[in-house]
C-alpha cells in the first residue's frame, strides 16, 4: 500500500492556511480581552497615573520663576564670578524692567520660590519694585540701574543675595529633594545641612521608620500566635473567631482612631481601670494618647488584620502532621517548632510583614490624631505643606521619596509573594 | 488543637499561657470599638464613663439618647449643651457620603467587573503589567494619591467639586473589585461559556445569564468593598471637597480634632453597626459563592 503525505498545507473550508487563521483567531481573542479591560485600564490612567506623574514633575519643576526673570536670568548666566564681586550692569538692567513691567500675581509667586533659596528675598523685592515704580512713574532714566538698585537698598550690593540665583536658573532643579532630607544650596552651590532651626525632615524620617518597625514587630508579636490559633483550630470555631480579626478591619479607621482617644485619653477606659485598680493614682494618671505612645498603640491595633490574614492564609495549609512527625523523630517541642514549623510560614511572615510596615510609613490619619506633637509621621508634612504652606514643591518632593520607598518595597513584596495574589478576607 | 493527654506540666502552662495570650489578643482588636458604644449613650458632654452609669443599680439619669438626638439635627432644649454645637451637619454629611458612595460604586463595580472578566482570559497581554497599573492606587499611600490628585484636578478646575472627589473614589475602590471578581472567576468552568455559545447565545446573552449568576456573589462583595472604601475615605474628601460639602469621616475629622464631643461616639455606633451588616453580607456571599463553584468548605 502506498501512502502519500500530503506536503501542502493544512487549509479550513475557506480556503485559509490552517496556521494563518489561528493566529487570526488568537488575535481577535487577545484584542477582545484587552476591549474588556481597556476602560478601566483608560480610567485609571487618566484619573490615578497621570496625577502621580504630575506630582513627580512638580517635584523638580522650578519653570515658574524662569517664565517671570528670563532675561535677568539670562544675563546672570554670563556674569564672571570669579572677574566681578557683583553682577554686570545688564543683569541690573533686565531685573530692572522685569520687575517694573511684570505681572503682580506671577512676581508673588517667583517670591515665594526666592524665598526658599535665601529668606530676605521677599522684602527686598517689594520695596525694591515700589521704588522702581516710582522712578518709572516719574519717566526718569538712570545713569547706572547698579547704582541706582544699590541707592534704593544696600542689599542689591551684597553679592550673597546673587550667588542664590545660581539655584534658580534652570527649568529643572534638585532643590526641593535636597530641602526633603534637610539639605540646601550653599552660595557656592553645594549641598549643604540647613541651619538648625530648619532641620526636620531627617528627623522625622527617622520616626516614620521607626514606629513602621515597631509597628510591624508589634504586630508580628501579636498576629503569629493568634493566625496560629486560627488555622489550627476546627472551621467552625476558627470561622467564629474570625470575626474578631475582620470587624476591625470593615471598621471606619476614624471610628477606631476614636476609639483609641476615648480608650487611652487621660480620664480615659484605661486609665480609669487603672486608678481603680490602684496601680496608678488619681494624679499620676499616665500619658498614652497625643504622643508616640499613642501612634504605637493605636496604628498597632489598626494593622494587626494585615498580619494575621496572610500568616493565616500560609499557617492554614502547613500540614499538622510535620511537628508530629518531627517530635516523633526525637526533637522537643520547641526545637521542633523552630526548625520544621517557623521555616515554613517565612512567607506568610514576610508577606505580612512588608504589607504592615509599607501601610505604616505611609499612615497620615492615625499620627496625625493621636500623634500630638512628637508621633507625627511624614505623612503630616506632606499635608501641611499640601494646605498650609503650599510649598507645593516641596510637598511634591516628599511624595516622590516616599513613593520610591514604597516602590522598591512592592517590588519586593512582588518577588516574594506576588502582586496578584493579594486578597482580601 | 486540644493538649494530648500525655502533656507534661511545663507543655500545660505553655499551652494555657498561648491561649491566655491570643484572648487577649483578641480583646484587644475588639474591645476599643465596643467601649465606645455605651460611651455614646451617656448624658455627659465627655467621652468618658461617668459614676452614674458604673453605679449598681443602674442609675436611669446618667443614660439618655441625647446625642443620638443632636446627631439627626433635633436640637429641642433637653439636647443643647453648651459645649457641644447642635446643627445638621451630621445628616448633610450621612447623605453626601452615601451620595458620593454609591455613584463611585456603581461606577467602580461596573469598569471592576469588566476589567476583571479581560484579565481572566487566558489571552489577555502583558497581564502582569496592567494588573499592576490597575492595583496601584490600593497601593501607593491615600497622602500621596491625595497630593497628586490636587495638583493635576486643579489644573482641570474639578477640585471643590463633588465630580473630582467622585471621580477619586472609583480610582481607590477600582482594585478592590478586580481583586474580588478576579478571585471569583478562578474556578469558574470556561466550558460553561463554549456550552452556552455552542447552544446559540450571543456574547451577551452567554454573559447575562450564565458568567453573571455564578459570578454576583463576587461582584456584590466587590461592590461592598467599594462603597465602605469611598464611605469611609477621608484624606481624598478633606483636600479635594470644598469647607461645605461635608461627609461623615470628614466630620467626625473635624469633631476630634476641634470639639471633641459624644456625638462622634454615636456615629460611631452607627458606623460599626454597618460594618457588622456588611461582614455579614460578605461572609454569607462567600460562603454561596463556594458552593455555586462547587468548591467544598474546607
Amino acid at each position: 500500500m502506498e501512502v502519500t503525505i500530503s506536503t501542502a498545507e493544512l487549509l479550513t473550508t475557506d480556503g485559509v492556511p490552517l496556521k494563518q487563521s489561528l493566529r487570526k483567531a488568537e488575535r481577535r481573542n487577545k484584542l477582545r480581552a484587552f476591549l474588556l479591560v481597556f476602560p478601566l485600564l483608560f480610567f485609571i490612567v487618566v484619573t490615578f497615573v497621570m496625577p502621580i506623574g504630575d506630582m513627580l514633575l512638580r517635584s523638580i519643576d522650578d519653570s515658574q520663576i524662569n517664565s517671570v526673570f528670563p532675561n535677568t536670568f539670562k544675563e546672570y548666566k554670563n556674569w564672571d564670578k570669579a572677574a566681578d564681586e557683583l553682577p554686570p550692569e545688564e543683569v541690573y538692567k533686565s531685573l530692572f524692567f522685569e520687575l517694573a513691567n511684570g505681572d503682580k500675581r506671577q512676581i508673588g509667586k517667583a517670591l515665594t520660590r526666592m524665598n526658599y533659596a535665601k529668606s530676605g528675598w521677599k522684602s527686598l523685592i517689594k520695596k525694591t519694585t515700589r521704588e522702581i515704580k516710582k522712578i518709572v512713574k516719574k519717566g526718569e532714566e538712570p545713569v547706572s540701574y547698579k547704582e541706582t538698585f544699590i541707592k534704593i537698598n544696600k542689599f542689591w550690593g551684597d553679592p550673597t543675595y546673587w550667588y542664590s540665583f545660581n539655584q534658580m536658573v534652570n527649568d529643572r532643579s534638585s532643590i526641593y529633594y535636597w530641602n526633603a532630607v534637610d539639605r540646601t544650596y550653599s552660595e557656592d552651590g553645594d549641598v549643604v545641612l540647613q541651619d538648625e532651626r530648619r532641620r526636620m525632615y531627617i528627623k522625622t524620617w527617622f520616626r516614620t521608620f521607626k514606629v513602621s518597625v515597631y509597628v510591624t514587630i508589634f504586630c508580628l508579636i501579636l498576629g503569629f500566635p493568634v493566625a496560629h490559633l486560627l488555622a489550627n483550630l476546627p472551621l467552625r470555631y476558627s470561622n467564629l473567631l474570625m470575626i474578631f480579626v475582620l470587624l476591625p478591619f470593615w471598621t471606619s479607621l476614624l471610628v477606631r482612631t476614636t476609639a483609641w482617644i476615648v480608650m487611652l485619653q487621660q480620664n480615659g477606659v484605661i486609665n480609669g481601670i487603672l486608678v481603680w485598680l490602684g496601680i496608678v493614682s488619681d494624679e499620676g494618671r499616665l500619658q498614652m494618647v497625643y504622643n508616640e505612645t499613642g501612634t504605637l498603640i493605636a496604628m498597632t491595633q489598626i494593622l494587626l488584620p494585615f498580619m494575621i490574614l496572610p500568616l493565616y492564609s500560609v499557617m492554614r495549609v502547613i500540614p499538622k502532621s510535620h511537628m508530629r512527625a518531627a517530635q516523633n523523630l526525637g526533637a522537643k517541642p520547641a526545637m521542633a517548632f523552630w526548625r520544621v514549623y517557623l521555616p515554613q510560614t517565612i512567607p506568610g511572615i514576610s508577606a505580612g510583614g512588608l504589607l504592615v510596615f509599607v501601610l505604616a510609613i505611609g499612615y497620615f490619619i492615625t499620627p496625625e490624631l493621636v500623634g500630638g506633637k512628637d508621633g507625627k509621621l511624614i505623612g503630616s508634612w506632606i499635608a501641611y505643606h499640601l494646605k498650609t504652606t503650599l510649598n507645593w514643591g516641596l510637598c511634591a518632593a516628599l511624595g516622590g521619596i516616599l513613593l520610591g520607598i514604597m516602590l522598591i518595597l512592592y517590588w519586593l513584596y512582588n518577588k516574594i509573594v506576588g502582586i496578584d495574589n493579594i486578597k482580601l478576607g | 488543637m486540644a493538649l494530648p493527654s500525655y502533656a507534661t506540666p511545663i507543655q500545660r502552662t505553655y499551652y494555657y499561657f498561648y491561649l491566655f495570650f491570643c484572648a487577649v489578643v483578641f480583646f484587644f482588636l475588639i474591645a476599643p470599638l465596643f467601649a465606645i458604644i455605651p460611651i455614646s449613650f451617656s448624658v455627659s458632654p465627655f467621652m468618658v464613663f461617668t459614676e452614674g452609669m458604673l453605679a449598681w443599680p443602674p442609675d436611669p439619669e446618667a443614660w439618655s439618647l441625647r446625642w443620638y438626638k443632636n446627631m439627626i439635627g433635633d436640637c429641642s432644649a433637653d439636647v443643647v449643651s453648651s459645649t457641644v454645637p447642635c446643627s445638621t451637619k451630621w445628616m448633610v454629611g450621612t447623605v453626601n457620603s452615601f451620595y458620593i458612595g454609591i455613584i463611585a460604586t456603581v461606577i467602580a463595580t461596573a469598569l471592576g467587573t469588566l476589567a476583571a472578566l479581560g484579565l481572566s482570559r487566558p489571552h489577555m497581554p502583558y497581564k502582569g503589567l496592567i494588573m499592576a497599573i490597575l492595583i496601584s492606587p490600593m497601593i501607593v499611600p491615600l497622602i500621596i494619591t491625595a497630593a497628586g490628585m490636587f495638583f493635576f484636578y486643579a489644573r482641570i478646575n474639578l477640585v471643590y467639586t463633588f465630580t473630582g472627589v467622585i471621580l477619586a473614589h472609583v480610582a481607590l475602590a477600582t482594585p478592590f473589585v478586580v481583586i474580588t471578581v478576579t478571585a471569583t472567576l478562578v474556578g469558574f468552568d470556561m466550558n460553561m461559556v463554549k456550552a452556552a455559545q455552542s447552544l446559540g447565545a450571543k456574547p451577551m446573552r452567554t454573559f447575562f445569564k450564565v458568567i453573571m449568576p455564578l459570578i454576583l456573589p463576587g461582584i456584590i462583595s466587590g461592590a461592598l468593598f467599594a462603597f465602605i472604601t469611598s464611605f469611609d475615605e477621608v484624606v481624598i474628601v478633606m483636600f479635594m471637597a470644598s469647607i461645605d460639602q461635608l461627609t461623615i469621616p470628614k466630620q467626625m475629622w473635624a469633631g476630634i480634632r476641634q470639639e471633641i464631643s459624644p456625638v462622634i461616639l454615636c456615629m460611631a455606633t452607627c458606623l460599626v453597626l454597618l460594618s457588622i451588616f456588611l461582614l455579614t453580607t460578605v461572609e454569607l456571599l462567600r460562603r454561596r459563592s463556594e458552593k455555586l463553584r462547587g468548591i467544598k468548605p474546607r
